[in-house]
């Protein structure tokens, strides 16, 4: 066999290079910053953000052309294991500029909290760089290893508060379960690998197709789903996000809370749509448990919480359940529907996630407190504030016209599209949850507009430049995709993923 | 047959592993037994390119390798970090969070 391979006369192979270019300016951005702050002395470590944002923005611009250009040929690089589809491109996008509101978060939180600078920002980036392969990886093996690249910088910057025994904990946490996770994955990898004889996508789905699962493919298939729900903390595995969303530094929670979820999410959608489709009667029944519990238990546990960086944490533990909510029915006819959903829901849920974390930070500045009731009297003394974490919360309740009503409402039309028994009960459990979603947004929301301010301090909030563009970027993509859903909908026919499936 | 001995091979250590995984507290006995869920893997790997008659497998357990050696680089440094703030590296001490 190895013989054989190296008998061949060996062709270098045709690459697309403006194809790959978003990756390639990440990673000779990621070269730049390594080595420009090395010679940087420490009063300048400010310029590092700046950098590092300058290259996130830089990854975009190739993004963009390769929207407009368009074209087939790029679709088929690297024999179809790395495609550069409107699917990768929309995900990409996502990536990159989460990653730049993320620069903004991290530059007053670590700049004033005496933090290394220059080598979280490399960490930011490799991370970045990992989603983007991530969206584009159409392979086990590429996949695997754009998991591992998104994730290992991410448990680092988790514990990045090298001396708070909160910020240690919730590194350690992240890290053990994130590290399991990925070796339950590559066991069922393995198994999916050695069943169907190949590691591409689009071939492991063909051979699933034909006749009932083996034995070892209904557990390779269980095994994978589990590896992934561990990434996108879907009960019963979710136990890790709490702690580390809490312990973490607020821009790294906001980062694993939006971008390292949506790339989880990108993963379980590839591997599903194109390979595991076949395996309908195992997928489907998993999916449709662990969406409802993720819903229900991650809604019913935020209801009890005082520290409001852990409610979000429960909150976004349930907003994933909605995204998961979809994939429960993706084998009928709702196929494209449910993976229109998914996307959009990430999209959103990115802008109004973001923005609340960053409206969290911009108050904790002045409160040095994370508790829900350090918000009261905040439109007092900072209406504007005030009014942007009412817009937050209530896109995160799915209150018209903002922004994730429109998500919500896609994901229940998939549902209905699905016309299942099934697919109904979980819908009537989704619309439960979205009751009880509210409650706990609305107590934050009446602390901030009708109980006094803690200790009758009103003195006003001092919101530093890099977080006004941040809660600008993320306040602007609520409210206009909200009331313009039609722009986003459009990016999310994604005609060449299920092209290739042949729906 | 031949192969089907390793695959049996890989099951039993993916099967210790996550048995230390769960039950283990000393935090590096946890990363210990990580490594052999993670090598179990490489065996499988390794026996289905066997089978398969593919170098997929191959290339696959490399890459594994690889990513297991840099996972263990942090996870390492992590428990450092742990043992220098609390003098202790019993996992189910690390409870500062709850609810």
């Amino acid at each position: 066999m190895i013989t054989a391979l190296l008998a061949q006369a060996w062709q270098a192979p045709t690459i697309d290079w403006h194809a790959i270019a978003p990756e390639l300016v990440l990673v000779a951005g990621i070269n730049l910053v390594l080595f420009i702050d090395l010679w940087l002395d420490e009063s300048k470590k400010w310029a590092m953000a700046t950098l590092s944002g300058m290259v996130l923005l830089g990854a975009f611009v190739p993004v963009v052309t390769l929207a407009v250009v368009g074209g087939d040929v790029r679709d088929a690089i690297f024999d179809g294991r790395y495609m550069i589809d409107e699917y990768a491109l929309v995900l990409k996008g996502l990536f990159l500029l989460v990653g730049y509101v993320v620069v903004l978060m991290s530059q007053t939180e670590l700049e004033e909290g005496g933090y290394y600078q220059g080598e979280f920002y490399v960490l930011l980036l490799v991370s970045v760089l990992g989603m983007v392969m991530m969206a584009s990886s159409r392979d086990l093996l590429s996949v695997f290893v754009a998991l591992e690249l998104l994730s290992i910088p991410a448990y680092m910057m988790a514990a990045w508060r090298k001396r708070d025994p909160k910020s240690n904990e919730a590194g350690v946490k992240y890290y053990l379960l994130g590290v399991f996770a990925s070796g339950v994955l590559l066991y069922g990898m393995s198994l999916l690998y050695g069943t169907t004889g190949t590691t591409k996508l689009t071939e492991i789905g063909a051979a699933l197709a034909i006749g009932d699962p083996s034995v070892m493919q209904v557990l390779a298939v269980v095994l994978v789903i589990t590896g992934f729900a561990f990434k996108i903390s879907a009960v019963p595995f979710h136990t890790w996000a709490p702690d580390t969303y809490q312990g973490a530094p607020t821009p790294v929670t906001a980062f694993l809370s939006v971008a390292s979820k949506a790339a989880g999410f990108t993963a379980l959608l590839t591997v599903l749509y194109l390979g595991l489709y076949g395996a309908t009667g195992v997928h489907e029944p998993y999916i449709w448990v662990l969406a409802a519990l993720t819903m229900t238990i991650g809604n019913v546990v935020a209801l009890r919480q005082t520290n409001i960086v852990r409610m979000l944490a429960y909150s976004s533990v349930s907003q994933g359940g909605f995204i998961l909510m979809p994939l429960a029915v993706m084998a009928t006819d709702a196929a494209e529907s449910a993976l229109r959903a998914v996307v959009i829901y990430l999209l959103i849920y990115a802008f109004s996630n973001l923005g609340a974390f960053c409206v969290i930070m911009a108050v904790a500045r002045k409160t040095r407190s994370g508790e829900i009731s350090s918000f009261g009297g905040l439109m007092g003394y900072a209406p504007g504030l005030g009014v942007l974490m009412t817009v937050f919360l209530a896109s995160l309740a799915g209150i018209p016209p903002l922004g994730i009503w429109i998500a919500k409402l896609q994901s229940f039309r998939a549902l209905i599209d699905a016309g299942s028994t099934a697919a109904y009960a979980l819908a009537v459990i989704a619309a439960v949850n979205t009751v009880i979603a509210a409650a706990y947004y609305m107590r934050v929301l009446r602390q901030i507009w009708m109980a006094p301010a803690p200790d009758g301090d009103t003195s006003p909030v001092v919101v530093p430049p890099p977080i006004r563009l941040a809660l600008a970027i993320t306040a602007g993509g609520t409210v206009v995709l909200g009331i313009l859903p039609g722009l986003v909908l459009r990016f999310a026919d994604l005609p060449d993923l299920t092209g290739a499936l042949g729906f | 047959m031949y192969a089907a001995n390793f695959l049996l091979l890989g099951a039993v250590l993916f099967s210790i592993g996550v048995f230390g995984v769960i039950a283990r507290r000393n935090a590096v006995m946890v990363l210990m037994s990580i490594e052999l869920i993670l090598n179990a893997v490489n065996i499988n790997l390794i026996a289905f390119a066997l089978m398969n008659d593919s170098a997929e497998g191959h290339v696959f357990a490399l890459y594994v390798i690889a990513v297991a050696a840099a996972e263990v680089g942090v996870g390492l440094a992590m428990v450092l970090m742990i043992y220098r703030n609390r003098r202790s590296i019993a996992l189910d001490e690390l409870s500062e969070m709850r609810g």
